[in-house]
């Protein structure tokens, strides 16, 4: 009986970031990290992280659970501000503005950067005013009509419209998992973000609501920028550009996804891609 | 003294039988325990309960007859010289009776068919306790007898104590619906009783309320007025007052405590808001005839109003500030349970912390919050001794809250707390007020829980 | 694939662009107003905060003012000589002559003895005001305890008229003018004089805490009404323990999912809020009417307080039950006991700590229980210190009650001290709940 010998990668990778990671970053990108360290309390979870995502592209963030993942994503919208124990250190730029400063006010921020979260959480109201609410608040809307013009916009592009336009009043919860995701999603657009930050919004769906909306990511990449989280290597394959291979709060290799996918640099990229660990 | 005595006793004969219970097991086993179907102390208990359950039940019926029997004998005894068909000159004799008897003054002389009367009357109780002493011991006695005669190894102690048991269990929990049962029917007979001498109509919707009732058939100024309106028009403007005050106060000090606060700052108020809840009623009541009555006279004069002293404001202003817990810490709980998703879908959006609130956790939360308002509004509404210390005596039907009202609750506590007859109309009345009291309290408890729990189920 | 509605413009990418660029100025523009509405919303929730806790200041602070002079008593001390002519003539020292001789002739004689300028028969009645009429009583009580103090001069304290106890804590005074105060400016000279021979004095009041109620303020105290608020609580503990602890045991553990446990829950719930006085309405028209229980007796006012306690002790003692977890109940029952071994021997020893966590809060709202205690009578005027539970008495928050309602002045301190010493009472009950739980919860 031969010996059966798995391959644990090294507890603590020996070098941050590999040359590739850093050979990938982008003086043009639209949002630019560098040295980023986010800290729970005093336990770190994140450990100088130079990232770049890139405009009207869609980069996906994969890795095995608990690497900080999602931990990065909820940086860029300043979602990790609600966590009373979080810190973030390190410098996070939009468009070339340092998005901790006072020049970049949080609400305006979160404006540009939508979010979709895992789990779709609709509000218990309407459809309508599902999708109005941000417009409403931001008072982006210059009048009722603008207003329903916007709402019906923003579910067209979510690909949601034909489904929901003779049942604008109903709840939003009334719909089904893969509608109320899409719901989330049209709601995030009418906004009128440039940024769209989705963190494993597929892992609450099943398969045919998941390939509708890897669809729409695709139509969306057009008029937004996408950084999608994701469990699925499939999905990162499918749906993404440029892939960044996170492993216990280091960015590991970053690149572009057919690259990353076929002949990775990094052994644990490797080891992950064929399924060693995760 | 002598029914401690009995109490004593039964203790002691009760302890005995448990003894005699676990030997005499012992000894049909011939000292070997395992031969029992039960461990011995099962036996001892059987019998002890036994011997002191049934023998309690009689001591308790008989010391809560005992008086009245002995009382109602001495009654028919008299001499007819002290007779009368008068029942208040009754009760004013054997008043006499009962004091000479147990060596008080009396209110008259003391002639010899009062003496006699005592003395019967002291003799009796003498041989009701005696007898009382004797069977309630044999009792005792002969339940540990029969029941030794059952005790052999084979016999199921433990199942037959665990019945008893049980049926204490099952027992004790139906007390609480006797009470309900108890409460329904007392409030419902006595109202009856109101009824037949003033009609519903009259009482439900009529707009008068000044109760006189006749003390002699031919009093002038007898007829009384026993329309509530005036009290239920008082015991709504007064709580209404007290809601416009623990509402704003309470949701938003729910709100700051749930939202905003840091851990340290909820960790030390939300226990000091707590405190408001457990001051005696009669605290606040004190507090506002005391303080906050003239205070509100005082300022009103300065200003050129006129505020009674005893003016819906004061009484109002006070009972809001002691429901305001009861509004911060139901609307406290629920504004929690509103699920963290919800908020970071709006903060995610660029929403402020207060266009949050507004927009999504309030509307989230409002059935549970309307839930804690009309239990708030249900414990306003019954309410009593802050409105009988700082509201006034005389119906008034105004809406105005620098005016003098009563309330319901008021009007129940100053129909039963003077030296009333117990049938008249006037005391009767005291019920029926208490009987719409718990119908409606009842409903709105009944309104408030069923729309909590169904904003529960939405998001469990 | 989806439907996108474009119109034929510019390229889509300016479009967008556009349309982003207008809608993240919109967004600027709105800025200032939302935060300003974000800090006045917050402002409002500190204010609400702010404004509580200034409701519980006030109100302790009036109380905790309006209270503390009533911890002290202003006493006077009297010599007097115990002369055996107007005391005990026959020389026999006979008890029942000793405790009805004319005590008050030798005070009043003695006392207007230090006033020798007094005229008119009106002002010598007048300045005998000054004393309460407990110096009699005093003196009384010392003589037919002692009768060697015939013959004696004896000196000893006794309280002042109530009157005069404010003006010497500063609560009548001078400033006010002569005619709307109740005592006369001659009344405050003779009171003077006392204080410069230094008859006057000021100590603790031993009165309140020694005495039960009296007419006369201060010789008033809240003895009955604790010896009374004890036995009551007494009762009501006795019976709503047992029968609460038993009934929440078999509702929890052995009560089968059926209408009739729906109904007993609902019920309890249901009993948990329903107004105090109507269980007072219960009390009268069952307990004295129906069973022609004693009026005014801790018995019955216990019952009543027992029956408002039931649902409150219920409902604690089901959460703690429910606390304890099923892994503890499935491992006895899987070594061989009985069910009900299991919950008398395991369960029920786990959880009490829950249970009389939930049993001192109910308690501590028993006791400041006023209204069904006013329905059966507790609120005669009783003088004396009830000796059992059937004796008439009155509890302290009715006292309260009692107190609050009189006309004289000298009883708002008193009912000040009366709602303190009730107040420390449930502080206490509470704590003790409080370490309680803190101490002997287990967190499974």
């Amino acid at each position: 009986m031969g010996e059966v010998t798995t391959n644990i990668p090294d507890s603590k990778p020996s070098a941050p970031v590999t040359e590739a990671a850093m050979d990938d970053l982008d003086k043009d990108a639209k949002f630019k990290t560098r040295n980023v360290d986010v800290f729970y309390g005093d336990k770190q979870a994140l450990f100088g992280v130079d990232l770049d995502i890139r405009a009207n592209e869609v980069t996906a963030l994969i890795g095995p659970s608990g690497c900080g993942k999602s931990t990065y994503l909820r940086c860029l919208n300043r979602m990790n501000d609600t966590i009373d124990i979080c810190k973030v250190q390190g410098q996070i730029e939009l468009d070339g503005m340092d998005i901790y400063s006072n020049a970049l006010d949080v609400v305006h921020l979160r404006a540009k950067v939508g979010m979709v979260f895992q789990k779709p959480n609709p509000f218990p109201k309407s459809i309508y005013e599902n999708v109005s609410y941000g417009p409403r608040i931001h008072g982006i809307a210059a009048g009722k009509e603008d207003l329903d013009q916007i709402v019906e916009e923003s579910l067209t592009r979510a690909g949601l419209w034909k489904e929901v336009k003779d049942r604008l009043n109903e709840p939003g919860t009334s719909l089904s998992g893969g509608q109320q995701q899409r719901l989330c999603i049209a709601r995030a657009i009418a906004v009128q973000p440039e940024v769209i930050l989705m963190d494993e919004p597929c892992s609450a769906l099943d398969p045919i609501a998941t390939a509708r909306i890897e669809e729409l990511i695709d139509e969306l990449r057009e008029k937004f920028t996408i950084a999608i989280v994701t469990h699925s290597m499939q999905q990162a394959a499918r749906v993404s550009q440029r892939t960044a291979f996170f492993h216990l709060g280091y960015v590991v290799e970053v690149g572009e996804t057919d690259k990353i996918f076929t002949s990775p640099d990094d052994k644990r990229t490797q080891d992950y891609i064929t399924g060693r660990f995760g | 003294m002598s029914f401690y005595l009995v109490l004593i006793a039964l203790i002691g004969l009760t302890i005995a039988g448990f003894y005699l219970g676990r030997s005499c097991a012992m000894k049909s086993a011939d000292g070997n325990a395992r031969v029992l179907h039960s461990r011995p102390h099962y036996y001892g208990y059987f019998i002890a309960l036994w011997c002191g359950l049934p023998a309690i039940l009689v001591l308790t019926v008989w010391t809560t007859m005992q008086t009245p029997i002995v009382e109602s004998i001495v009654q028919s005894g008299l001499p007819a010289s002290m007779t009368s068909d008068d029942p208040s000159r009754m009760s004013l004799v054997m008043n006499d009776v009962r004091n000479l008897a147990s060596g008080n003054i009396t209110s008259g002389e003391i002639t010899g068919d009062v003496r006699e009367a005592a003395d019967r009357y002291n003799s009796l109780i003498a041989i009701g306790e005696l007898a009382r002493f004797v069977v309630i011991l044999s009792i005792g006695i002969a339940a540990i007898a029969y029941f030794r005669t059952r005790i052999s190894p084979s016999f199921r102690a433990r199942n037959q104590v665990e019945k008893i048991l049980m049926s204490l269990l099952v027992i004790s929990s139906t007390i609480a619906i006797l009470t309900t049962v108890g409460i329904v029917m007392s409030l419902i007979f006595e109202s009856l009783r109101f009824f037949e001498k003033v009609s519903p109509t009259e009482f439900l919707f009529g707009l008068e309320w000044s109760p006189q009732t006749a003390l002699r058939a031919d009093q002038v100024g007898s007829s009384g007025a026993f329309g509530a309106i005036p009290l239920f028009a008082g015991t709504l403007l007064i709580s209404f007052l007290a809601m416009c005050i623990a509402g704003p106060i309470g949701l938003l000090s729910a709100i700051y405590m749930a939202e905003y606060a840091p851990r340290k700052v909820r960790n030390t108020v939300k226990p000091m808001l707590e405190i408001l809840a457990g001051i005696p009623t009669v605290v606040y009541g004190f507090f506002a005839a005391l303080t906050v009555a003239p205070f509100m006279r005082d300022t009103g004069l300065d200003l050129g109003l006129v505020i009674s002293s005893e003016s819906a404001l004061a009484a109002g202003l006070v009972m809001g500030i002691m429901i305001i817990p009861f509004v911060s810490s139901l609307s406290d709980d629920v504004i929690n349970a509103v699920p963290q998703s919800l908020r970071e879908g709006s903060y995610g959006l660029g929403a402020t912390k207060s266009e949050t609130i507004k927009r999504v956790i309030l509307p989230a939360a409002l059935p549970g919050i309307v839930g804690s308002f009309m239990l708030a509004i249900s414990r306003a509404i019954g309410e009593t001794m802050i409105v009988v210390m700082a509201a006034g005596l005389g119906a008034n039907l105004t809406a105005n809250p620098f005016e003098a009202v009563t309330t319901v609750t008021v009007q129940i506590v100053t129909l039963l707390v003077g030296d009333q007859e117990f049938d008249s109309a006037k005391t009767l009345a005291a019920f029926a007020l208490g009987l719409v009291l718990f119908c409606v309290t009842l409903c709105l408890n009944i309104i408030a829980l069923t729309v909590v729990n169904k904003y529960r189920e939405q998001y469990d | 694939m989806t439907d996108i509605a474009m119109d034929t413009s510019p390229t889509p990418t300016d479009q967008n662009q556009n349309q982003a660029a207008r809608a993240s100025e919109a967004v600027k523009r709105g800025l200032k107003k939302r935060y300003a509405a974000e800090r006045r919303f917050k402002a409002y929730g500190i204010a609400a905060v702010l404004i509580a806790l200034g409701f519980i200041a006030t109100l302790f602070g009036t109380i905790i003012s309006n209270g503390l002079p009533a911890f002290s008593e202003t006493v006077i001390k009297l010599e007097i000589e115990v002369s055996e002519d107007i005391v005990d003539p026959a020389g026999e020292r006979d008890p029942a002559v000793l405790a009805s001789a004319n005590y008050r002739k030798l005070i009043f004689d003695e006392f207007r003895g230090l006033f020798p300028d007094l005229k008119g028969r009106s002002d010598r009645r007048a300045v005998t005001r000054i004393l309460s009429s407990g110096a009699t009583f005093e003196l009384q009580r010392l003589v037919t305890e002692d009768p060697g103090l015939v013959g004696q001069t004896i000196t000893f304290e006794v309280p002042v008229a109530a009157d005069f106890d404010l003006y010497h804590k500063g609560v009548i005074s001078r400033d006010v003018g002569e005619d709307s105060r109740r005592l006369k400016d001659k009344q405050l000279d003779w009171f003077d004089s006392l204080v410069d021979k230094k008859m006057i004095d000021s100590r603790f009041n031993i009165t309140f805490f020694t005495h039960a109620d009296s007419r006369d303020p201060e010789l008033s105290g809240i003895l009955g009404a604790i010896t009374g608020s004890f036995f009551t609580m007494l009762v009501t503990l006795m019976l709503s323990f047992p029968i609460a602890v038993a009934a929440a045991v078999y509702l929890e553990e052995f009560a089968p999912k059926n209408k009739l446990t729906q109904i007993i829950e609902v019920n309890i719930n249901n009993l948990a809020a329903v107004p105090s006085i109507v269980f007072g309405l219960l009390g009268l028209a069952m307990f004295i009417n129906f069973f022609g229980l004693p009026r005014s007796a801790p018995l019955v006012g216990g019952m009543v307080l027992a029956l408002m306690t039931l649902p409150t002790i219920i409902i604690a003692s089901r959460a703690a039950l429910k606390a304890v977890p099923p892994s503890i109940r499935e491992a006895a029952l899987g070594l061989g006991a009985s069910k009900m071994q299991v919950v008398g021997q395991h369960v029920l020893p786990l959880a009490m700590p829950g249970i009389l966590t939930g049993t001192i809060i109910g308690m501590a709202q028993a006791l400041g229980e006023t209204a069904p205690l006013l329905m059966i009578g507790m609120v005669a005027f009783i003088v004396d210190v009830p000796g059992g539970i059937t004796d008439p008495a009155t509890v302290l928050p009715v006292q309260i009650f009692l107190w609050a309602d009189s006309p004289e002045r000298a009883f708002v301190a008193r009912t000040s001290a009366a709602i303190m010493v009730l107040l420390g009472f449930l502080i206490f009950m509470n704590a003790l709940a409080v370490l309680l739980r803190k101490k002997f919860e287990r967190r499974w």
